[in-house]
């Protein structure tokens, strides 16, 4: 290794891309670097796919009559964009593709622990994606992603039943990822890689893998007794036949609302590793961080009532939902204050990287506290089920967890692909991306809050002024998430070398070549420092 | 009122003005506790520029004090929000004693009101303002939402189940009448008029509306059309529980249990007789699953009502 160059192309040099070129070498592979591939291709396809049913929504939200689309095509574009969106896009988004490539590179391991059984996720993901996408597409189905009974047992036509199966199906991937995730971090730590030495983007994913394996499972039933409701007229949730109807919204909230965490937790690990390297620091209140992360990850699985305040659940219940609901928040506000006490000092390049992980520090945040305004029992019985509370979810899903993975696109690129991209176009799509979602979503709180009910087709025309800023702001916001598409492919071929290690990170990742050897590392890495160990300025570091 | 471009809805209660100082108050504890993140990440990003010379050294990597500081500063702050915010909705939660109590009917895709003298409106619902008013609301189908944005109230619509919402309106004008859960095809235009009136106004639109008679009054024709008085009439040899004076009341169940007989209990044993047999009797009643609309319903039990506060009137 020590006599080549060190800026040799990546097509020279002997890595992951370039151990075979078969479709065999692709579609076989056990290699958890190229199964992340295969996970960032299908996943941005389902992402322009439910991106365009968002697309057809605010088109048709221009008009206050809708002109657009029919009621049912509109129903059915936004349950679409819902179910895509959730499963096929966010829960598996960081942990499939820079959760599978990274966790075992940042800890100095050769692959995941079960490297068949990671293939076997991906093909299950697949499988579920395609079967669901098509019965969404082909049948049609207008419930909405939270399938609320007894509409979705007894009401709905379409096919709510085969795109339940197709949901059923990909939260098999979900728990084989996270247990796959679970044991690797485990037991496949380099020496020296001690817990307190692991990367916060480990630990992140760490606790998303456990509400992987603990909440899907209830997912999966309570989708099997929707079916069994629908298919056998089994008295479950309609009450005409002997059922409970808020029996379905308690069994679906105790897997939804932690697997809102599912999404936003990996990307607050994207974010730490953003930030230390952007600044040069190492993170501020290290164990502060990784345990806000389980903290989150516990206290998530307490606070799923507090999406039914107004449904009729008794009014004591609703006042222990909304403690805990604000309780769960502390964890998440320690990040935030963490993640800006780490760039105090630090030394600030203000690439890429630094400025998506800004952007998400900042529309989190703002979504965050205005999750806290729904914790509060009086004004959600207000803005329950109105744009309110689409904006602030909106502001948790895209401007968070969209901002962080495209932000670990933006950082980890080089080290996939061996290429650099425009650093500029970068920027630009960075604070497109912020500018456009401001525009989209910030008019949003306004409509909740004057009353405009979420999932209406059309709607009085005093509302009309805010759609059409939104719609506006969609717009741009369609153009900065093509955008990188278009540079990022550039740079596979037009791009320069990247070298090792071109942002100067510290992290294991980064001491092996840029993309990587197929088995990663030439000698197994001895770790003997903390995490983000950056040289410090004198004096510095022992406060 | 310009309509075209509202900065702020309505307000048309006492409550509506509290919830719009609770969010208002609480917007500025966001700004106040944002801010911080916001100016700071700024201020950083020119002074510690890579490249820009300053004075880095010391820099702090932990602090437990700041850290106990911004966990638990804030979260007292919400604290103090959530004892308010919790207060108020407990109010929604109690309706005063002596309410005027509007029925309430959901279904795809429309609503229907009925007025305890029998009047009957669709998509529109009139009130007298400075009342309190009480809404007992069921769906035939599907789960609604009533949404009152004038009021900053909501409540979902269950089928098979009796909800509340109380209020008392005190501006009176024409609001908006939203339903908020997704509830199918039309769910969009499944909405109307909220219409607050003057008592006076009030009195004269329901002499205008017109009835049938009183609710009470058309559940007695019912209780004798389906032959109730057959088994339950005051002079019935059947076996079966008198019915007078029971509204409100505790019933001893079969196999020691006790219930309060209010609408959802005597809804239920109307439709599903065997589920909770009063201790005594024999499991001889028939269904009426089926047999009964949900306006029926709330036609018996208004009438089954009138009949258990006879007592309680007589003794006043």
């Amino acid at each position: 290794m020590t006599d080549r160059p060190v800026l040799q192309t990546p097509e020279e040099r002997e890595s992951y891309l370039n151990a075979g070129h078969s479709l065999r070498s692709w579609f076989l592979t056990t290699d958890h670097k190229r199964i992340a591939i295969l996970y960032l291709v299908s996943i941005t396809f389902f992402f322009f796919v439910a991106a365009s049913a968002a697309a057809l929504i605010r088109l048709d939200l221009l008009t206050p009559q809708g002109d657009l689309l029919t009621n049912e095509g509109y129903n059915r574009a936004f349950t679409l964009h819902g179910v895509m969106m959730v499963w096929f896009f966010l829960i598996p988004s960081i942990p499939s593709t820079f959760g599978n490539f990274l966790i075992p590179l940042m800890i100095g391991a050769r692959d995941v622990a079960f490297p068949r059984l990671n293939l076997v996720s991906w093909y299950i993901y697949i499988v579920g994606g395609l079967f669901t996408l098509t019965a969404l597409v082909l049948g049609g189905v207008d419930t909405g992603w939270t399938f609320y009974t007894p509409y979705s047992t007894m009401f709905a036509n379409g096919a709510v039943l085969w795109v339940v199966a197709g949901i059923t199906i990909v939260g098999f991937s979900s728990i084989l990822t996270g247990l796959n995730f679970i044991v690797t971090i485990h037991k496949l730590r380099a020496p020296g890689m001690t817990w307190g030495r692991l990367p916060i983007f480990c630990w992140s994913h760490y606790a998303t893998s456990l509400i992987l394996v603990l909440a899907t499972p209830v997912l999966a039933i309570t989708l099997i007794l929707l079916a069994a409701e629908r298919l056998f007229r089994l008295g479950i949730f309609d009450p005409s036949i002997g059922g409970d109807p808020l029996l379905f919204q308690h069994l679906f909230w105790f897997y939804s609302h932690p697997a809102v965490y599912i999404m936003i937790l990996p990307a607050m690990g994207v974010v730490t590793e953003l930030v230390t390297a952007g600044a040069r620091r190492r993170i501020f209140g290290y164990w502060f961080v990784a345990c806000a992360s389980i903290a989150i990850a516990a206290i998530g699985f307490l606070v799923w009532g507090h999406h039914m305040f107004v449904s009729g659940q008794s009014m004591y219940a609703g006042a222990i939902f909304s403690f805990l609901s604000l309780a769960v928040a502390v964890p998440s506000a320690v990040k935030v204050y963490n993640w800006t006490a780490t760039l105090y000092k630090g030394e600030l390049a203000l690439d890429p990287p630094l400025l998506f992980a800004m952007a998400f520090i900042g529309l989190f945040t703002f979504g965050g506290l205005s999750g806290l305004m729904l914790a509060l029992l009086a004004i959600d019985v207000h803005v329950h089920d109105t744009y309110f509370v689409v904006a602030h979810f909106h502001y948790i899903m895209v401007g968070g967890a969209v901002s962080g993975f495209l932000g670990a696109v933006h950082f980890w690129w080089p080290k996939m692909t061996g290429r650099m991209y425009s650093l500029t176009w970068g920027r630009i799509s960075a604070g497109l991306i912020f500018f456009g979602f401001n525009l989209t979503f910030f008019p949003q709180y306004l409509l909740g809050y004057l009353g405009m009910p979420r999932r209406y087709h059309v709607y009085p025309p005093e509302f009309q002024p805010l759609n059409v800023l939104s719609s506006a702001g969609a717009s741009i916001l369609a153009v900065a998430y093509l955008l990188p598409l278009v540079y990022l492919v550039y740079s596979l071929r037009n791009g320069r070398p990247a070298g090792p290690n071109p942002w100067g990170a510290s992290g294991l990742e980064w001491k092996t070549a840029s993309p990587p050897p197929t088995h990663n590392f030439d000698e197994t890495p001895v770790v003997g420092g903390p995490a983000y160990d950056y040289p410090q300025p004198a004096a510095a570091g022992h406060g | 009122m310009n309509d075209f471009f509202r900065m702020w809805p309505a307000q048309a209660s006492a409550h509506a003005v509290r919830v719009d100082q609770l969010f208002i108050a609480f917007s500025a504890l966001i700004v106040a506790l944002a801010a911080p993140v916001f100016i700071l990440m700024a201020v950083f990003a020119i002074r510690y520029r890579r490249g820009v010379d300053a004075d880095r050294s010391r820099a702090p990597v932990r602090g437990v004090w700041i850290e106990t500081g911004w966990a638990i500063i804030p979260f007292l702050l919400t604290l103090a929000f959530f004892v308010y915010s919790s207060w108020l909705y407990f109010q929604t939660g109690r309706p005063p004693p002596g309410a005027l109590t509007i029925d309430v009917v959901a279904k795809q895709w429309m609503w229907k009101f009925e007025h305890p003298g029998g009047q009957r409106e669709i998509d529109e619902l009139h009130v007298p303002s400075g009342e309190a008013v009480k809404l007992v609301m069921t769906s035939q189908d599907v789960i609604h939402s009533l949404f009152l944005p004038a009021l900053r109230l909501k409540q979902d619509v269950l089928p098979g189940r009796y909800t509340t919402l109380w209020f008392n309106a005190d501006k009176p004008g024409t609001y908006a009448l939203r339903c908020t859960q997704f509830c199918g095809f039309d769910h969009a235009v499944m909405g109307g008029r909220f219409i607050v009136m003057r008592p006076a106004d009030y009195a004269h639109w329901l002499q205008q509306a017109g009835t049938d008679g009183s609710l009470a009054q058309q559940g007695f024709e019912l209780f004798r059309r389906l032959g109730c008085s057959g088994c339950h009439g005051p002079d019935s040899t059947h076996r079966a529980p008198k019915l007078e004076g029971l509204y409100g009341r505790p019933v001893p169940l079969d196999g020691g249990r006790v219930t309060v007989a209010d609408d959802q209990y005597l809804r239920d044993s109307i439709l599903y007789p065997a589920r909770d047999v009063a201790a005594g009797y024999a499991p001889i009643m028939p269904t009426f699953a089926g047999q009964v609309s949900e306006s029926d319903l709330i036609r018996l039990v208004a009438y089954l009502k009138s009949i258990g506060d006879q007592a309680e009137e007589a003794r006043r």
